[in-house]
């Protein structure tokens, strides 16, 4: 049985409708791609998972457990934690203590700790006194990710990472990946640039209009595929 | 000599009105609150302190440590049970429901105590003083300023130093994210108010047996409150200090030059600063 999983997931903003039965599947030490155009309802996916948005309890299940109608701080504590687009960081605090919150809810087993994030971004380290807001777009969403991961979670959200980042700033990020795999941890990346999706991913879904509309590993996707499943043309 | 003296009691009054303003100053940091009943609530906590010390006999310090918890707990569940609810984008509920709080505290206390005066004796040390050359301090009110500078440093520490202050400041930024570090807000926003009430305590104590109180008081304590706030900055702890001292100072030299302009030398200190530093002394960064 997969670790995190939806099953025809339904999501509203008020009257709007943004998901219409989403099934998607994540199992342990796994890394899924989410990709598709915008407002084709990934973010609004990630935003169920995390508890940001209420569901239905039964449409998401984690380890067996039916946590849709959790609220956020109940979703971490079972370890999934959300790297949130725009980076999120709290700008009060320093680069530091915006790493040390990402374990106030939880800390769970892991080799994940302040030195450790040190390790993997260390540029973290030489600026950690500063406002975390002070920071380049790269190296703020160095921050959330090392926030999120401080909670060691078994399974991380990353909601657009690559979001205003120059591609080189992008390759930076994503090298850090395979050292976030190596620890166990089962990753949910949301994307738009598809070519660093297919990289790291194991198995990836497309996205449009509130549906999943492919899914597959990288290898089995062809390009004209995933054109087709982003922007509906020759839909069938 | 006599205006070094008169400063110096208005500076040690600024303590008292700094104790008033910090409880306040730390709610409205982090949940943007007004809470228009905190006149009445430091009027309770006098209270209570009274009652501790009529009933069981207590001294009045042991006594204010007795009631810290107590008005701990009640700060607790009035946010988590009543103010959370009023939270939102709309400022007018929380505006509303404090205003019928303070209603409902000054009349729950005209019932239970009468509108009779009171005061909290603290004995010999309410005479006490401490000669420093031709001045002479009272002992009571330097004991004011004391805990008004220990309060504030203990405050700041929590928030600059410890784990629960890093939850203040990033519920208070952002409190939909703070939900994804798993921070619950309304506990945070409940232990806040809980931390304040036990200001609130320690202003009560001073309050009480520095002069007569009587449970109609409270409002006239909330506006020298928020002009401390409001003259140090809002959200800074040690603005609320030299907040409270301006109008402390203000008040002292103004009753000195004529009893009767006390109260209004203060108010015109403070919208004098308004007019010169309209964010106040020290504002934090961006609001």
């Amino acid at each position: 049985m997969a670790l995190l999983e939806t099953r025809g997931l339904t999501a509203f903003y008020g009257d709007f409708q943004a998901l219409f039965g989403v099934d998607i599947a994540l199992d342990e030490g796994e890394t899924v791609a989410v990709i598709g155009a915008n407002g084709a309802g990934k973010s609004t996916l990630l935003r169920s998972i995390s508890g940001l948005i209420r569901n239905v309890p039964g449409q998401i299940r984690f380890d067996g457990r039916e946590i849709g109608g959790l609220a956020a701080p109940d979703v971490l504590q079972l370890g999934i934690a959300m790297v949130p687009e725009g980076r999120r960081l709290f700008p009060s605090l320093s680069v530091e203590e915006n790493l040390l919150i990402g374990r106030y809810g939880r800390v769970g087993n892991g080799a994940w700790s302040l030195d450790a994030i040190y390790d993997l971004f260390p540029v973290l380290k030489e600026r950690r006194h500063q406002p975390g807001t002070a920071l380049s777009g790269g190296q703020q969403q160095m921050v959330a990710i090392g926030r999120g991961l401080m909670s060691n979670p078994r399974v991380l959200l990353c909601d657009e990472v690559s979001l205003g980042l120059a591609p080189v700033v992008v390759r930076d990020i994503y090298a850090a990946f395979p050292k976030i795999r190596a620890t166990g941890a089962s990753i949910v990346i949301i994307e738009q640039d598809i070519g660093q999706a297919l990289k790291v991913a194991d198995r990836v879904y497309c996205m449009m209009e509130g549906r999943v509309t492919l899914s597959g590993t990288p290898a089995t996707l062809s390009r004209e595929d995933i054109h087709a499943a982003y922007f509906g043309a020759h839909a069938r | 000599m006599n205006w070094i003296d008169t400063i110096i009691q208005g500076i040690l009054l600024g303590g008292l009105y700094a104790l008033f303003a910090a409880g306040l100053a730390l709610v409205f940091g982090i949940m943007r609150l007004v809470n228009l009943a905190h006149g009445d609530l430091i009027v309770l906590a006098a209270f209570l302190i009274l009652l501790l010390v009529s009933a069981l006999g207590l001294n009045p310090f042991i006594a204010t440590a007795a009631a810290l918890p107590v008005m701990f707990v009640l700060g607790w569940a009035m946010q988590f049970l009543v103010l959370n609810r009023t939270l939102g984008n709309d400022i007018l509920p929380p505006l509303l429901v404090t205003f019928g709080l303070s209603v409902v505290i000054q009349n729950g206390l005209l019932e239970g105590f009468s509108a009779d005066s009171r005061r909290i004796s603290a004995g010999a040390l309410e005479t006490a003083s401490l000669q420093i050359g031709p001045i002479s301090i009272g002992t009571m009110p330097l004991l004011t300023f004391l805990s008004a500078v220990g309060v504030i440093v203990a405050l700041n520490l929590i928030f600059y130093r410890t784990s629960l202050g890093r939850a203040f400041r990033a519920t208070s930024d952002d409190s939909a994210t703070a939900g994804l570090m798993g921070i619950r807000a309304e506990r945070i926003f409940a232990t806040a108010t809980g931390l304040a009430m036990m200001v609130v305590t320690i202003a009560a104590l001073y309050l009480g047996t520095r002069a007569n109180f009587d449970p109609t008081m409270g409002p006239a304590r909330l506006i020298y409150a928020f002009e401390a706030v409001i003259i140090g900055g809002l959200g800074s702890f040690w603005g609320t200090l030299a907040g409270g001292i301006i109008i402390g100072v203000a008040q002292t030299v103004g009753a000195t030059i004529n009893p009767e302009w006390q109260i209004l030398a203060g108010h015109i200190a403070f919208l004098l600063v308004l007019l010169v530093r309209p964010r106040g002394l020290f504002p934090r960064a961006v609001d």
